[in-house]
């Protein structure tokens, strides 16, 4: 399917890189300088709030707009749907409490939020979200932007990518590739500087935690190993500190105010003020005022510090995992680079320093420099940014089911990719036409506790005794860390047809499906924004109209002139409200028509009147 | 891009002679460079052709320095070339050399072993691996200098040896992060 043109022409269209954070998202593009540069908004805005709300309208508000109505309607309105990413419900089924909105009936492989009387998946969300940011990128470039390079967290497994292409698909963009964040960071941090050594990468973001360790040496960023909890980030910090205040308060207040949607969100943004303001200061407040009660809770930074000790002791596991897995002693990691809003905590940087015994860098701004990076890939993609190469790794290892549940690895996890094994495959049963292979992720021994990525069914087998047909299966996982299935028949050479189907996350179908939708929405914003046009523009011809029956000029038409005018404004009016803009517009050109003589007219009295007036003051 | 053959085996696609012993600095700025020519990267705005051929070459490319660059992947994948059945998980049978320490680590499981018995378990096979690690290295180097086939079929016994003993290790290890 060619859904996008891509233009091979002489002019280069720019190609973005975008950050679609958890919590924020930004957009970036190499600058004339060869520095990758943030594009701001045209209120000068950087970051736009992950946030997504459906107005009673039914119309969608993205960002700023949709972070205000999470305080006025929090049931339309969702954040943090990043988590929600080629995930289905019985994941998520316990942090759901702690969200306001509602999640409809059949999500069991793809989570479908409820949102007024629209249902939309998270690839759907991160698409309002992108659309958003291709927005701000043209405006801000002057020209139409199609292609990006966009950020996931280097331990996404393969559905969790899949749903991340496919938002950018559905919001008009071709995805160049995705990237790794941690590394991302790395092409920020080390471009200009030439620097070699081993460098780790701490990501401790919104949702999400992922460890890199990298190799690099003349210009070659070599990824040796990742880790990470796609499960864990600000939001936890958020929700332990929302949890204790919801004891306090049901206690203080003798209310139960945890069903309270409207009063929850307020208290979550008590509490993240609370949270940032304990990075720069010994002791914050939680405040909340809500229908005239007030909660106050002073929390001192020890205190804090004791509550999210848990939560940041869980980020140091997969850390010394990460130096395992690199086959590199501590002493040999020369930096280490933080990125991620939560990696401002002082806890946070006082664990990696105390881990990594390396001073942490800090020295950009931490929700940018994922961002900064994808711009740098993307420069390395349109061939503007030269002798720098990522190698990266895929973060799990790939795996398909044997006898008895067992897994049988096929591409161990830090592998650098593109990586790729292949299989063969034979009949149990004498003309057997179907081969069901089940595809996992995961370092587990049993199929049960790895994650079920795809069921591949190799169809349309040539009938032959059992054991003697031979199908070569080839596993190939891209630069993007997505794995390709491709088989062949052996014995014939004949390309074997391989149907997919994804244990979560959308099928292709159901994402043209999509891409249709917001088409079909596309137009139908479009077609509305005409019919308001015209509306506007109604508006002002029929206030002038009877604006101008007090002139002189209106009762020196005659009487059919008038009657006409009369007429034509009151088809007007009868038009106005149609869902229709031509017919709008058609009847303020028989309006327009109609006036003719009367603007002529009052045209002529206005010069007159204005002569007149030259005249006086030439006098005076 | 003038496409390359992708039917080559290991060595020849990084241009080094069909030997044990390989210089890994060199392979390194092999693959390095080879990455810069090849990776998916530099295609991205190519033709659907240069960009599969991109794919498949860099994927060749990985595989084959994930094996070359490690002295047992690249013995087994050797072996496996000249006809080697090297039966990864397939032969169970214990070496014989190796049976009073298999079943002594048995026993040892069983009980509740102390802390430093795991230790000193884990000591010994630890050495046990470093000894034939280096057998080993002295294999490879006698077969570069003279391809017998004979030093291969050496080879293979103590690479299925040292896959026991590596067994020992984890199991052992397993048992002290518990």
């Amino acid at each position: 399917m060619s859904t996008f043109q891509i233009d091979f022409g002489e002019q280069k269209s720019p190609v973005v890189g975008i950050d679609l954070g958890t919590t924020n998202s930004l957009v970036a593009v190499m600058g004339p300088t060869g520095h990758p540069e943030i594009i701001h908004a045209p209120d000068g805005s950087r970051l736009v709030p992950s946030i997504v709300s459906v107005s009673e309208t039914g119309e969608l508000l993205v960002g700023a707009a949709a972070a205000d109505a999470l305080l006025t309607h929090p049931e339309r309105t969702v954040y943090s749907a990043k988590r929600f990413m080629g995930r289905g419900i019985h994941d998520v089924q316990h942090e759901l409490e702690m969200f306001p909105f509602r999640v409809a009936d059949d999500s069991e492989s793809v989570i479908h939020l409820q949102l007024g009387d629209r249902l939309l998946t998270p690839p759907q969300i991160g698409a309002e979200v992108l659309r958003h940011l291709k927005e701000i990128a043209e405006l801000h470039l002057g020209q139409q932007v199609s292609q990006a390079v966009i950020t996931v967290p280097a331990y996404f497994n393969d559905a969790q990518r899949q749903a991340t292409k496919y938002a950018g698909r559905i919001a008009g963009l071709e995805v160049l590739r995705l990237v790794n964040e941690p590394t991302a960071a790395s092409l920020a941090y080390g471009l200009d500087k030439r620097k070699e050594g081993i460098v780790a990468v701490y990501d401790f973001g919104g949702g999400t935690f992922d460890i890199s360790i990298l190799k690099l040496h003349d210009g070659i960023f070599e990824v040796l190993a990742t880790n990470g909890d796609t499960h864990l980030g600000g939001d936890d910090i958020d929700h332990l500190l929302m949890r204790i205040a919801l004891e306090d308060i049901a206690s203080e207040w003798s209310e139960n105010i945890s069903g309270n949607q409207e009063a929850v969100q307020l208290l979550r943004r008590a509490v993240i003020r609370a949270k940032e303001e304990l990075s720069f200061v010994p002791a914050a407040f939680i405040d909340l005022v809500y229908h005239g009660k007030t909660y106050r809770r002073e929390l001192p930074r020890d205190v804090f510090d004791r509550l999210i000790a848990p939560v940041v002791n869980r980020t140091l596991g997969p850390c010394r995992q990460c130096i395992r897995d690199a086959g590199v002693a501590i002493e040999d990691i020369a930096e280490v680079v933080m990125v991620g809003g939560s990696t401002r905590i002082p806890l946070v940087r006082q664990a990696v320093e105390t881990l990594f015994r390396a001073r942490p860098h800090t020295e950009l701004n931490p929700d940018e420099v994922v961002a900064l990076g994808a711009a740098v890939q993307a420069g390395i993609l349109s061939g503007d940014v030269e002798d720098t190469l990522l190698l990266d790794v895929t973060p799990l290892s790939l795996g398909i089911e044997t006898m008895g549940g067992v897994v049988s690895k096929l591409i161990h996890r830090n592998s650098t990719i593109p990586a790729s094994a292949t299989e063969q495959f034979t009949t149990a049963v004498d003309g057997q036409r179907n081969v069901l292979i089940h595809v996992v992720q995961g370092e587990r021994e049993l199929v049960k506790d790895c994650r079920s990525l795809a069921r591949f069914d190799l169809k349309d087998i040539d009938p032959v005794p059992a054991g003697m047909a031979r199908i070569e299966v080839r596993f190939l996982i891209d630069a993007n860390g997505i794995l390709n299935v491709t088989a062949r028949d052996v014995r014939t050479g004949k390309e074997q047809s391989v149907d997919v189907k994804p244990s979560y996350g959308l099928n292709d179908e159901q994402v043209e499906a999509m891409i249709r939708e917001s088409y079909e929405k596309a137009e139908e914003d479009f077609r509305e924004r005409q019919v308001r046009e015209a509306r506007v523009e109604a508006d002002a011809i029929l206030a002038a109209t009877e604006k101008a029956k007090a002139n002189d000029a209106w009762f020196n038409l005659s009487n059919k002139e008038r009657q006409a005018i009369d007429g034509a404004v009151n088809q007007l009016l009868v038009v106005y409200n149609s869902d229709d803009h031509t017919l709008i517009l058609g009847h303020i050109e028989r309006l327009n028509q109609a006036t003719v003589n009367l603007a002529e007219n009052m045209m002529n009295t206005a010069v007159r009147g204005a002569l007149k007036g030259a005249k006086i003051d030439d006098l005076g | 891009m003038s496409p390359v053959s992708l039917s080559q085996d290991y060595f020849s696609f990084f241009g080094i002679p069909r030997k044990l012993s390989v210089d890994t600095a060199d392979l390194q700025s092999r693959f390095y460079s080879l990455s810069r020519k090849f990776h998916p990267d530099r295609f991205a705005r190519g033709t659907v052709a240069d960009q599969q051929h991109a794919l498949d070459a860099t994927a060749l490319l990985n595989d084959a320095y994930r094996v070359l660059r490690d002295p047992i992947q690249r013995a087994e994948y050797l072996l496996a070339q000249e006809g080697f059945d090297i039966g990864e998980q397939r032969s169970k049978n214990v070496p014989p050399e190796l049976l009073e320490e298999v079943f002594e680590l048995n026993m040892l499981l069983e009980e509740t072993p102390e802390r430093d018995e795991l230790e000193r378990a884990r000591t010994k096979f630890q050495s046990m691996q470093a000894e034939t690690d280096e057998e080993l290295s002295s294999l490879f180097e006698s077969y570069d200098a003279s391809e017998d086939r004979k030093v291969l079929q050496g080879i293979r016994g103590v690479l299925n040896r040292r896959r026991y003993i590596q067994n020992l290790v984890r199991d052992v290890e397993k048992a002290l992060a518990q």
